[in-house]
């Protein structure tokens, strides 16, 4: 996707249809010839996994489909049908309940790659936003797949998460009955829930489209964070990044495999195999582990409207990290104080997510407030200071220069920190 | 009612109040069974389940359900595996509904092994009436149940593949009955104190005790022996493809390994093409800006 292509075509069929539409091209110059540092290490192979995850998924989900009835009388049994009686339907709706999972074990890894090694920063803001935007479908798509077995935590949760709209001052309680067409979570819900759960990874899939696009606009960043410079600084995407890629997601595989053959149900909820019934309520209603985190803020806040905006906060205050970071190092390799404070976020939301399971009570609230708080000092005072305050270590040379040396320039003494601007 | 609830759930969820249930403190941990199917080689006594499956018909199958069950299933590979004879003259000593027939009636006829299990009440008013409760569905009651494990526990269980959280519940509800509620817990009239039942009062009575079932197998008819044979079989029952699961779970995983450590090879010889050397490193441009912002 980047301007211009090295791609010869050979055979005369492609020779015909190059002139005709450049295809080939296209993928030639993104995918083999497309320069990628080569410095990158394996957490730079969690965006050919989320590729990889986000393919299993719409396959997986297609055939699901083929066996499932969204209706509030037969879905939970349709389910069950395909646990039993389908071929390899236990395999089909494991892969896809766990591949969900594993599709936000790998987005949260690219993401936390991406705040460690500063890939936000320019020329990388569109990038970074565009991924923001991929989580924020990825969040509704998973809840309202969540949705559809309708067992009692897919009633349960559906009922609480569309009552948060309820917060809106005026217009809340007419936004809830128009979610759920009509007056409490039932049938319309349950199929508009599985309408849009078929129709959004369409919508991801095309927003990853534009996510690529940009990448291979402004090249991608690297553990060194500093720009390639000569030829020497990178590799062709294929065979090097390539391989690298595929030998990784095989292994991200085999812990994939691992929870769908011997533990499939260990990150769901044991409600979940009870059929939907509106006039019992679970002891705790408890969503995914991939949402607990953000529960516990929309938790930890004791006026609902505040919660349900510092929820959504939480989120889209992901898109101006760009901007809320002020150091011109991009690298946490470089920023020794950053570095520190990367890893106490990490821990906050490691934190935030076991709160997010406990009930509400008590200390469980009290710890929940502080780490709340910690989260969004992070990015409102921590990240906007330590641009300041840290003094960065020197930065290499080059990338080859990083490879070689791990980051000490050779011979020459530390380089003053960057001081330019165009 | 429904509104009620769900301001309710709605209030438990965001912490407004905590109607969650408190008893759950004083609730023991089910003891842990040792399970032939658990762990990446399980596979399930084919004897237990044969003898669960006794214990269920006599003594469970009067008030509870198993409606996503086939009798086909009881001769399937990876279950019971009675033989397909077997399973027919099982299904045709149940009645179950069908029609309409040639002058629109609906007619009972004996099971066949395609026909699901019948439900033992029509509906849930009808099991209120009956039972003064409505005795759950056995299809996927071992998956529905569980207890929390806490920490460090649920960390370890990713390692130890533990999954039986649902059927050590089970064995442990079976053994949790006691005549007396202890000093201070009164359990409400009709309802039975059970040790590891959530809240402690339970709408059960007691329903197994040493002796009940006659076993042809020579296996101990005590109620630790049902208990875990029942168990068991509700495992099958609600996880009837788990032998297959594994047995294929291993074969992958196998395959991935291989795979990736080809693959690493691959990576590493063809890495080995661009390795760099000291007279690689860049010469550095004096003066020059290393990096910008903006």
């Amino acid at each position: 996707m980047s301007g211009h292509t090295t791609y010869q075509p050979q055979s005369p069929v492609m020779k015909w249809l190059e002139r005709r539409l450049p295809i080939a091209g296209l993928i030639h110059s993104s995918f083999v010839a497309y320069p990628t540092p080569r410095n990158l290490n394996y957490w730079w192979t969690f965006g050919a996994i989320l590729s990889f995850m986000l393919a299993s998924q719409i396959v997986t989900g297609v055939v699901l489909a083929m066996h499932y009835t969204a209706h509030v009388d037969h879905a939970f049994n349709s389910v069950e049908a395909i646990m039993r009686d389908v071929n390899y339907g236990w395999l089909l709706r494991y892969l896809h309940a766990n591949g969900a999972s594993m599709f936000f074990l790998a987005a949260y890894v690219h993401m936390f790659r991406g705040m460690y090694y500063g890939s936000y920063k320019e020329p990388r803001e569109v990038l970074w936003i565009l991924g923001v935007i991929l989580l924020l479908l990825m969040i509704a798509t998973g809840f309202m797949g969540y949705v559809l077995p309708w067992g009692q935590m897919s009633f349960w949760a559906a009922t609480v998460i569309t009552n948060l709209f309820s917060a809106i001052p005026g217009v809340g309680e007419s936004i809830v009955t128009w979610l759920w067409g009509g007056y409490s979570v039932g049938n319309p819900t349950l199929q508009r829930f599985y309408s849009l759960h078929y129709l959004l990874p369409f919508v991801i899939a095309g927003v990853v489209v534009l996510h690529v696009w940009s990448l291979h606009v402004v090249g991608q960043n690297n553990p060194a964070g500093i720009e390639p410079k000569t030829e020497k600084d990178v590799v062709a995407f294929t065979p090097y990044a390539t391989l690298k890629d595929a030998f990784f997601t095989v292994v991200f595989l085999a812990l994939f495999a691992w929870f769908v053959f011997y533990l499939p149900n260990y990150l769901g909820h044991a409600d979940n195999y009870i059929p939907a019934n509106p006039s019992v309520t679970p002891a705790h209603i408890v969503p995914e582990w991939y949402y607990l985190p953000f529960y516990a803020i929309l938790r930890a806040i004791p006026n609902k409207l505040l919660g349900v905006m510092a929820l959504g906060a939480s989120i889209v205050i992901l898109a101006f990290l760009p901007w809320l970071d002020t150091s011109r190092v991009r690298s946490a390799r470089y920023r020794p104080l950053y570095r520190q404070f990367f890893w106490i976020f990490f821990a906050v939301c490691i934190g935030l997510g076991w709160l997010g399971a406990k009930p509400a009570e008590g200390g469980y609230v009290i710890a929940a407030r502080i780490l709340t708080f910690y989260y969004f000092a992070h990015f409102l005072i921590v990240m906007p200071l330590l641009g300041w305050i840290e003094k960065p270590k020197p930065l290499p040379n080059s990338i080859t220069d990083s490879v070689l040396k791990e980051g000490v320039p050779l011979g020459a003494p530390a380089p003053a920190p960057a001081v330019s601007k165009h | 009612m429904v509104r009620h609830t769900l301001a309710l759930a709605l209030a438990a969820s965001l912490g407004f109040a905590s109607t969650a249930a408190f008893a759950a403190g004083e609730t023991p941990q089910p003891p842990q069974q040792n399970w032939t199917f658990s762990g990446p080689f399980g596979k399930f006594d084919r004897a237990q389940l044969q003898r669960g499956f006794k214990v269920y018909r006599e003594v469970c199958q009067s008030c509870h359900g198993m409606t996503l069950l086939s009798f086909r299933n009881l001769a399937e590979p990876g279950g019971p595996e009675f033989s397909v004879a077997q399973a027919r003259q099982i299904a045709s000593e149940y009645k179950v509904q069908d029609g309409p027939n040639d002058q629109g009636e609906m007619f009972e006829r004996d099971g066949r092994l395609a026909d699901r299990f019948p439900a033992p009440y029509k509906n849930e008013n009808e099991a209120r009436s009956r039972y003064n409760a409505v005795p759950p569905d056995f299809s996927t009651i071992a998956k529905a149940r569980t207890y929390e494990r806490g920490f460090p526990w649920f960390v370890l269980d990713i390692f130890t593949q533990f999954q039986e959280q649902g059927v050590d519940y089970i064995t442990a509800l079976m053994l949790g009955y006691e005549e007396k509620p202890p000093q201070g817990v009164s359990i409400p009239q009709g309802l039975s104190y059970n040790k590891y039942f959530p809240g402690h009062a339970i709408a059960m009575p007691k329903p197994l005790e040493d002796g009940r079932v006659t076993y042809d197998d020579g296996a101990p008819q005590t109620l630790d022996q049902y208990s875990k044979d029942v168990s068991a079989f509700l495992m099958w029952v609600a996880e009837p493809h788990l032998e297959a699961r594994k047995r294929l779970g291993m074969q992958v995983i196998i395959f991935l390994l291989v795979l990736a450590g080809l693959l690493y090879y691959t990576k590493k010889k063809v890495w080995k093409q661009v390795e760099l050397r000291p007279e690689d490193l860049t010469p550095r441009p004096t003066g020059s800006a290393e990096y910008r912002k903006h």
